[in-house]
Formats: C-alpha cells, structure tokens, sequence
C-alpha cells in the first residue's frame, strides 16, 4: 500500500533543518502501524508526507501504486480527499459546523448532494457511536467524542489509508482506549492504518513499530500479539 | 475550471462566515455603503440641479446673442462723446447682409411699466414688440394658441401673446383666453397665444410671464417709436462663433451710426452662446468632481473590505488548512473567499442604491410640492445608472477579494497543524 524509498526532508529556514535523511518503509495493505520515536525525530514530518500534506525533497513514494511527486494542487486535493483519511492529535474540527456537518464536509468537496453526504455523515457518526451527538458542536464535546468525530469525517470518503498523528496525544486513557478501539475494529475490517504516537501503550496495540530516530529509522519491530500489552489487556499507558 | 458549488452549504457559509463577526462586517459594509449612496446622491443632485438650471433656459436658443445701444464714449466725426443713439429697423437689413454667419438678425423694442386692463383686473405688464423670427432665439413655449405671424406684422394687428401671470390675473387660470380682448393704455388687443415660460426663467428684457408679446409693427403705431430697435437679437448659423458674428454687427452698427471704431461702451453685447458654454463646463467640472468623490468614497470602502477580509482570512488559517488537509482544491477555497467578499459588497451596495433611490425620490416629492407649477425636474437617477451602478459593485466586490483569496490559496494543509 506505501512504498517509501530514500525520502529525505529539510526544512528550508534561517538554519535547514534535515529531518527525514533516507527512509525507506513498506506497508502493506491491512497493515496495523506504529511510528514511535524521540520529540523532534520527524515522525510528524514523515507522517504528512504519508498524507501528502507537506512535499519531500529526494526519493520515491508510491502510494497504492500511485507515484506521489510533483503534484499539482488540484491533484494533491484530490488524493487527500478520496484515498487518504488524517487524524490529527489536536481533532481539527471546524469550531462553527456541528458534528454532522464535519463529517460531511470531505464529501462537500466531492460535489455531493448535500441530502446524500448528510445521510452518509449519520450512518458514519452512528459507526463511531455519536449518532446523538450529530447536532453538536465541537465545543460541547468531550476530548474522546471530538477525536471520534474526527475518525468518521477520515472515513466517510471510504480511504484506502488512515493516518493517525498522535490520536490520543491530548485525551485521558480512559478515552484514548475508546479511540484505539475504534482503530483497532478498522483495522479489523481491513483498514490500513499508520499511527504515530509516542506511548508505548497505544504502540503496543498495533502490528508492526517503526522505531525512528535522527531521521533514520532504527528498527522494525513486529508485534506478534498486538493484544499483549506490557501493561495487561486493553490499557493504555499514560 | 473553479468548480462552483453553491448549494445551501455554501450559502450557509457565507452567511456564516459574515454574521460571526458582525460588527466588523457591518463597519466593512458601511464602507461600500456610503461609498455607493454619496456616489448616487451626488451623481442625482448634480442632475437635479441641471435640470433646474437649464428648465430655466427651456425655449432659449444657446447659439444666441444680443445687441443693444448705450452712450458713445469717444468724440467721432464731429460728435461729441456721452451721444446717445438707438439701433433702427434699417440696421437689421444691413447686419443681415453684411454679416452672413448670422443665422436669425430679430429685432425687438420693448414698452414698460404698463397696466393691462380687463374690466375690474389689472395686471403690471411689459409689452415687447418683435417679429415671429423671435421664436427662434427665444420660443414662447405657448400653451395655448399661436405666435406672432406674418400676417400680423403686416396688418399691424392687435394680437398678442401674454404671458402666464397676466393669463392668470386677467383672465383665468382655468379658461382658455384666446379670442378674448384686454385693453392697454386705451387700446383693445386680442388674446392669440398665452407663453408657457415659467417664473424665474431666463428672458430677455423682462419677466417674461408678466410680458406681451406683440407685433413690431403694431407697437410702432400704438407708441409711436419711429424704427427704434431696444435689442438686436442674434443667432450664429453651424459653425460659426456668436463673438464673430458679433463683432462683425457691432462694425456694421458703429460705421452707420458714425461711432467711433475703438469706442468699447456704444454698442453693448450679452453672448448667450458663451454664457451656456461656460454652464456646460461647469456642469461638467461638477460631475468630474462628484465621479472623484464618490469614486474615492468607493474605491475606500472597497479597499476596506479587503483589509478586513485578509484579517479574517488570518485568523481563519487553521479552518482553511483543515479544508485543504481534507480536500479541497485552491480553487475552492477561492471560490469561499471571493463569494463572502461579492455577498459583502453587493450587500452593502445595494442597500446605498436603494437608499439613494429613495432619498432622491424623497427630495423629488418635496420639490414638485413646493414648486408645484414649476417645470418638472427630477433628481432621480435613471434605471441604467443603478444597473451600471451594480454591475461595478459586483466587479468591485471581485477586486476586493483577490487579496484575501490569493493569502487564502496560499494556506498549506500542514497550515492546520501548526497555530495551536
Ligand atoms: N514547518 C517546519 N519548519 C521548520 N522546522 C520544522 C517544521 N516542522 C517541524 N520542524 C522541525 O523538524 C523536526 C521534526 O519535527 P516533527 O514535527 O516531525 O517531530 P515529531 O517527531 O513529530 O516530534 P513530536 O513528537 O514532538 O511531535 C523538529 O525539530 C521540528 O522543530
Ligand atoms: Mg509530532
């Protein structure tokens, strides 16, 4: 599903900053990943190039075959909006929509009729357990709600990857178990999904860790029982 | 392409978007607003004005000069200086021939201080005398009946034509008075034509609703003023300036009359041409004025709308990084910003044509009730105008987004991570 050879990345600035010097990763498709690493290793870097939010300079990404490079912004949009869903540690909700209308918005940019997306927002929000919370907004809502909102506005345009940047960066464990459930039941039906973070617990849940450091990555390692937390069945460390 | 979505979203948007913060977006459309409605006002006022000025003039040849006599003020010839002489009939012919960019050559010769009698009426009149060439430098505008004709001049008929107070006072308003006969000085004339001119009009020689007008050669005979000629009256045929023609009479006049040709107060000119010419320039100086002003107005309010918006578009970084995070295209989010800016604009324009309107119809009532037999004039702007007026809104509401539209298209997705 992602194919990433040699990607190297320097932030141009009063002193360049070379955050990503080579790498090279391999996720398959219904892959379960982890992208773990020191503050300031360039995990966040990595993962908005996965989600081409941000360009890298050097080196090759495929992306479900499809090569990432030198895209136009109409075609950057165009592949953020139908093959990639992006969850980010601080939800990014539009404060004045109500969770409905969040979850619709991706569609809005497709074109769809605003009847059929709102529709397609209820059936998603009721996946995420929110169906009574559509008319809210961001506001009234709790951390965990505010994340799982976010999760069904990167589903409704059905992606072929979730990208996750510390999805449970700001909430409390008992919510943040509630979020990595939910990854975990994507995952189960199929779902790729890339998540960063840097709690162990959260890592633990997952398939495979990619251990970055300096910008390198420095090891992969498989986790075979992704439910054998080091801290017992179903917590997250905090 | 931009593709256009407007759906009730999109509505929702905007409206959204604007009444969030509604002061700032009320102060923005004040802007436009005022801009719009001085432009307007301004641009119906000065019309208004026109109006009023040249309705004065209604009937009045602009190509026109006028001739008259006063006091030599040089010795010629034998003649002292301070002489007085008059313009005679006989002068007409030789202006006519010898001055041949002369269109109209009319002479008229006036009586005043009169008291026209119609049994127990009265009514302080002037009685011009002229031949029906007259109409052409200063039309009667008559309301009921006819000129002075031919016929007339030759007959020696006691015709006239009376102005609209004498109509008024001696007969009235009402009634029709041709046919009818009022007496001056003795003399019984017969109602033909009653003038259309209005109070406060521009005439020659008087006030020209309490003038009758009648022919030359009958107030020959009734005053018995020889060939005596009042005023010469002149109009320039195409193409030719009314101060040549003049100076070419006032040569014609001074070798008959044995003035002396350097003498500068004997023969005294009014040029009318010269008098709507200047008019015309400052009418037109007042609307470049009015077009500067009201423009500035605009063109500052517009140039308002978009500060404000590029502030908005600031603060609205994170949104719109998220939008572009999620899918939409530049073009889109173009489309967001100009469409606010256009509702704004268009908003607040259309609410200073429609007080415009208003207040210009409002100032139209009230003048045709204070004036109400006065010529009609109007202040209002026409439909065109307010169609072009919001054609350029639409156009302006255009401008003033492509500023903030052009910060907004630069927002990166990453855009929504960062500004926490
Ligand atoms: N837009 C940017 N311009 C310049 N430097 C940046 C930019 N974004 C990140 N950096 C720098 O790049 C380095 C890597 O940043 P990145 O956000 O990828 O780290 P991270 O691994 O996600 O850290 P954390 O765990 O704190 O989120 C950091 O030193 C950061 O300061
Ligand atoms: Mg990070």
């Amino acid at each position: 599903m992602i194919k990433l050879s040699g990607i190297h990345k320097t932030y141009q600035g009063v002193q360049p900053l070379h955050v990503l010097k080579g790498i090279d990763l391999h996720i398959s498709k219904g892959e379960f990943v982890a992208i773990m690493g020191a503050s300031g290793s360039g995990k966040s870097t990595l993962l908005n190039i996965l989600g081409i939010l941000d360009d890298y300079d050097e080196g090759e990404y495929l992306l479900d075959n499809t090569p990432i490079r030198h895209l136009k912004e109409r075609q950057a949009a165009h592949y953020r909006n139908r093959m990639i869903g992006f969850i980010f540690q601080s939800f990014n909700l539009i404060p004045f929509k109500d969770a409905m209308e969040n979850v619709a918005l991706p569609l809005f940019y497709q074109g769809v009729s605003r009847r059929k997306r709102n529709e397609l927002a209820m059936q998603y929000l009721e996946k995420v357990g929110l169906r009574d919370w559509a008319h809210h907004y961001p506001n009234e809502l709790s951390g965990g709600q505010k994340q799982r909102v976010a999760i069904a506005r990167a589903l409704i345009t059905q992606p072929r990857i979730i990208l996750a940047d510390e999805p449970t960066g700001a909430l409390d464990s008992r919510t943040s178990v509630e979020v990595m459930n939910l990854l975990k039941a994507l995952h189960q039906q199929g779902m790729t999904i890339v998540v960063v973070t840097h709690e162990s617990g959260v890592a633990y849940q997952t398939q495979k860790i990619v251990h970055i450091k300096d910008g390198l990555i420095e090891r992969i390692e498989d986790n075979v029982d992704p439910t054998a937390s080091p801290f017992g069945h179903g917590t997250v460390m905090k | 392409m931009i593709p256009i979505r407007i759906d009730r979203d999109q509505w929702g948007e905007i409206t959204e978007s604007l009444l969030r913060n509604k002061t700032r977006a009320f102060l923005t459309a004040f802007g436009i607003f005022w801009g719009i409605f001085m432009l307007l006002l301004l641009m119906g006022g000065g019309k208004g004005m026109e109006d009023l000025l040249s309705s004065n003039f209604a009937g009045f040849a602009t190509n026109s000069g006028f001739m008259f006599s006063q006091q030599t003020s040089k010795p010629y010839q034998g003649f002292r200086k301070g002489r007085w002489w008059s313009i005679q009939v006989p002068d007409v012919e030789r202006v006519r021939h010898a001055v041949p960019e002369a269109d109209v050559v009319t002479p008229t010769v006036r009586i005043w201080g009169r008291t026209a009698l119609n049994e127990s009426k009265s009514c302080n009149v002037s009685i011009c005398g002229q031949f029906p060439e007259y109409d052409r430098v200063d039309n009667p505008k008559l309301v009921y009946g006819r000129g002075i004709n031919e016929v007339d001049i030759a007959q020696r008929r006691k015709v006239c034509v009376i102005g609209s107070r004498i109509h008024q006072e001696l007969f009235s308003l009402t009634e029709n008075p041709c046919g009818k006969s009022f007496q001056i000085d003795g003399i019984y004339y017969t109602v033909v034509g009653v003038s259309g001119k209005t109070e406060g009009g521009m005439s020659i020689g008087g006030n020209a609703t309490t003038t009758v007008l009648m022919p030359y050669t009958t107030l020959q005979q009734a005053y018995n003023i020889g060939s005596r000629v009042d005023i010469l009256c002149l109009t320039a045929r195409e193409g030719y300036d009314m101060k040549q023609v003049q100076a070419k009479a006032e040569a014609v006049l001074k070798r008959a009359h044995r003035i002396h040709p350097d003498d500068k107060q004997a023969v005294n000119m009014v040029n009318a041409e010269a008098m709507f010419s200047m008019m015309d320039e400052l009418f037109g100086g007042i609307s470049i004025l009015v077009w500067m002003i009201g423009v500035g107005t605009l063109l500052s309010g517009v140039i308002g709308v978009s500060n404000i918006m590029v502030v908005t578009v600031k603060e609205r970084t994170t949104e719109i990084g998220i939008r572009r995070a999620i899918g939409a295209t530049p073009a889109d989010i173009i489309f967001m910003v100009m469409s606010e800016s256009v509702v704004l604009t268009l908003l607040a324009g259309m609410s200073g044509i429609t007080m415009a309107v208003l207040l210009l119809h409002g100032g139209d009532v009230v003048y045709s009730q204070v004036n109400p037999d006065a010529a009609p004039i109007s202040f209002q702007i026409t439909f065109s105008t307010a169609l072009v007026a919001a054609g350029t809104l639409s156009v302006l509401g255009v401008l003033a987004g492509l500023a903030p539209a052009y910060r907004a298209m630069r927002i990166k997705p990453v855009d929504a991570m960062r500004e926490e």
